[in-house]
């Protein structure tokens, strides 16, 4: 029971930190949605950075390691060091700028300021809430399928599973299943972001990012103590044959989808909660640390993850069938440490992880449909700072809700988290209109609306090939490559040839705008 | 000029990043750091120490004024 002590510790701390922050909370609309753009150079890093980061970075990254070997550093991590710091050096700040002369809240009112188009909002909308989505379904899945093999054996008269066809007692009886475990993760994410809005979700992520970095970098020490040190794990690894090659690239991915990769990162750019973030800060300078640390962060994070899961290449071996890679962590945690206080501060760290993501997405939600639809509907003087935030928390209320309910009826299929994949390929391709928004000033709305078109045309096409379409007999779960290439890099060609082409094609914006967005 | 300096470099980073040298390379740097992974680290903190760089010489000091000189709120 110790494990899930902590886990209940933790999440009741959570609970806390947000009823702390809402006692700060001053009671008008700027400070529940962008925390009155007073968050300083600390909480921005932490805030950002938990935000960026999911449980994929902790549980994702150790299996990924495991599958395709120490490439997936480079791959995943080290690519998102250079871009995501550039993405905000280059875009957060002059976003943040504009955000705070004009007085924006949500990238729609940006973007309709920006190209002098009402209806380019209301295009924007539903295709950055429906990106959204499955980011969040992918969250409250995961949190639900960590805490049933986390708990399994605790609570074997509550949730009784039956015993597997072999005779064999199975191996997640007692455990939380995912649709309570899923849920009780809603309730409180909604309690810290109900209360406290953006502040409840900036503290919390703080905290989150503290617990999931230092569990991480205990849960190595840990391993590799007890595999005998750090060359005894890694000399076991050169020595078996299913490991050795997971030292290298060769064989476990291409050079050209090593490249294409760097193009993935570029979806942070279009976050429409990163844009939330960035304008809570206090000022311009509020970002330096976050460009400087987050390639330092992002390492402190993937090494130890990424080392552990070639470690448990050597380890454990090939998995049987019908073991996901996902399990790797939790099985070198459960084999080599044997202890529960352990357990549960890796399982404490791998919630952080996701929540800090969930919270974010959650609230962006509820600030795009009060902004967005609501007041651009009937009007901003129409509601009292107080009505808005009621709507806001209507709205949280309902995805939160609409989420939980999508997640328990697609838990089981097979396609879930290959969403989470094709949900950043999506944003990546719409970086070229915010990049050209704040950059180029022959930008135009039809340019605009071309780039949203090709993507979303070129994401449906792909998208449909890998998910939907049925596949030939015999075709296995490799990612999908395009010419060798990441999807991503495709959309992004074609979204940016769309919006340069057309752009250039139609009448250059007026004087104002132009004016009115750049120094 | 910064700007033009700093966007060159950050070209140059990208082409660092792909290291086709350590493709194969199965060696252990420290005796337990593969050698893939090893490059990737270094590249890490060079990133860093390229953003700080930046930050220190390359700021928007023009947009932050810009930002400050007149807001709605």
């Amino acid at each position: 029971m110790t494990t899930f002590y902590i886990l209940v510790g933790y999440l009741a701390l959570l609970m806390g930190l947000g009823l702390l922050s809402s006692r700060f909370f001053k009671g008008t609309s700027a400070d529940f949605f962008v925390v009155s753009r007073s968050v300083g150079s600390f909480l921005l890093l932490m805030s950002i950075f938990g935000t960026t980061m999911t449980g994929f970075a902790i549980v994702g990254s150790t299996a990924k390691s495991y599958t395709d070997g120490v490439g997936v550093y480079g791959l995943m991590a080290s690519w998102s060091g250079l871009m995501h710091s550039a993405v905000f050096f280059a875009v957060g700040i002059k976003l943040w700028a504009v955000g705070k002369r004009y007085g924006y809240m949500t990238q729609c009112e940006y973007f309709r300021d920006r190209f002098e188009s009402d209806r380019l909002g209301y295009v924007l909308f539903p295709i950055l809430v429906l990106l959204v989505i499955p980011y969040l379904l992918v969250g409250v899945i995961a949190a639900g399928k960590f805490i049933q093999p986390t708990t399994a054996g605790l609570f074997p008269e509550l949730f009784p599973m039956p015993n597997l066809p072999n005779g064999n007692p199975h191996p997640l009886n007692g455990g939380i299943p995912p649709a309570v475990g899923g849920g009780v993760i809603c309730l409180i994410v909604l309690f810290y972001v109900f209360f406290g809005g953006l502040r409840g979700a900036v503290w919390a992520n703080t905290f989150q990012t503290i617990v999931f970095m230092g569990t991480g970098v205990i849960a190595f020490y840990m391993i590799s103590k007890n595999l005998g040190g750090l060359k005894a794990a890694s000399e076991a690894v050169a020595a078996s044959d299913f490991g050795a090659e997971r030292l290298g690239r060769e064989g476990m991915m291409s050079k050209l989808q090593f490249l294409s990769y760097c193009f993935v990162p570029l979806s942070v750019g279009m976050f429409p909660h990163l844009f939330q973030h960035w304008l809570t800060a206090k000022s311009a300078k509020s970002f330096k640390l976050t460009v400087v640390a987050f390639p330092i962060f992002i390492m402190i994070v993937w090494v130890p993850c990424v080392l552990i899961g070639v470690w448990a290449a050597g380890y454990l071996g090939p998995l049987d069938p019908g073991q996901s890679p996902n399990s790797v962590l939790g099985r070198m945690v459960g084999q080599l440490v044997h202890s529960p206080v352990l357990t549960g501060l890796v399982g404490a760290g791998v919630l952080a992880a996701i929540m800090s993501s969930l919270d974010s997405q959650f609230m962006c939600l509820g600030t795009m449909f009060t902004n967005d639809i609501v007041m651009k509907k009937y009007g901003a003087d129409r509601f009292t700072d107080r009505q808005k935030i009621w709507i806001a928390r209507g709205f949280i209320l309902f995805v939160v809700g609409s989420t939980y309910l999508l997640a328990i009826a697609l838990q089981d299929s097979a396609h879930v988290f290959d969403l989470g994949v094709w949900c950043f390929s999506g944003f990546a391709g719409l970086f070229p209109l915010v990049f050209a928004s704040v950059y180029w000033k022959r930008v135009t709305l039809p340019g605009a609306y071309a780039c949203i078109l090709s993507t979303a045309m070129a994401w449906g096409y792909l998208f449909y090939h890998d998910i939907l379409a049925v596949k030939p007999a015999g075709a296995g779960d490799e990612e999908m490559l395009v010419f060798g290439m990441m999807p991503v890099a495709i959309i992004i060609a074609l979204s940016t040839v769309s919006l340069v082409v057309v752009s250039l094609l139609t009448k250059k914006p007026s004087e104002a705008i132009i004016r009115k967005f750049f120094v | 000029m910064r700007s033009k300096v700093v966007v060159l470099v950050f070209f140059i980073f990208a082409i660092l990043h792909h290291d086709v040298w350590n493709w194969d390379d199965r060696s252990l740097w420290l005796g337990f750091l593969p050698a893939g992974l090893g490059y990737h680290v270094v590249y890490s903190l060079v990133v860093g120490i390229f953003w700080y760089l930046v930050t220190r010489f390359a700021w928007p000091h023009a947009t932050e004024a810009w930002a400050e000189k007149s807001s709605p709120e």
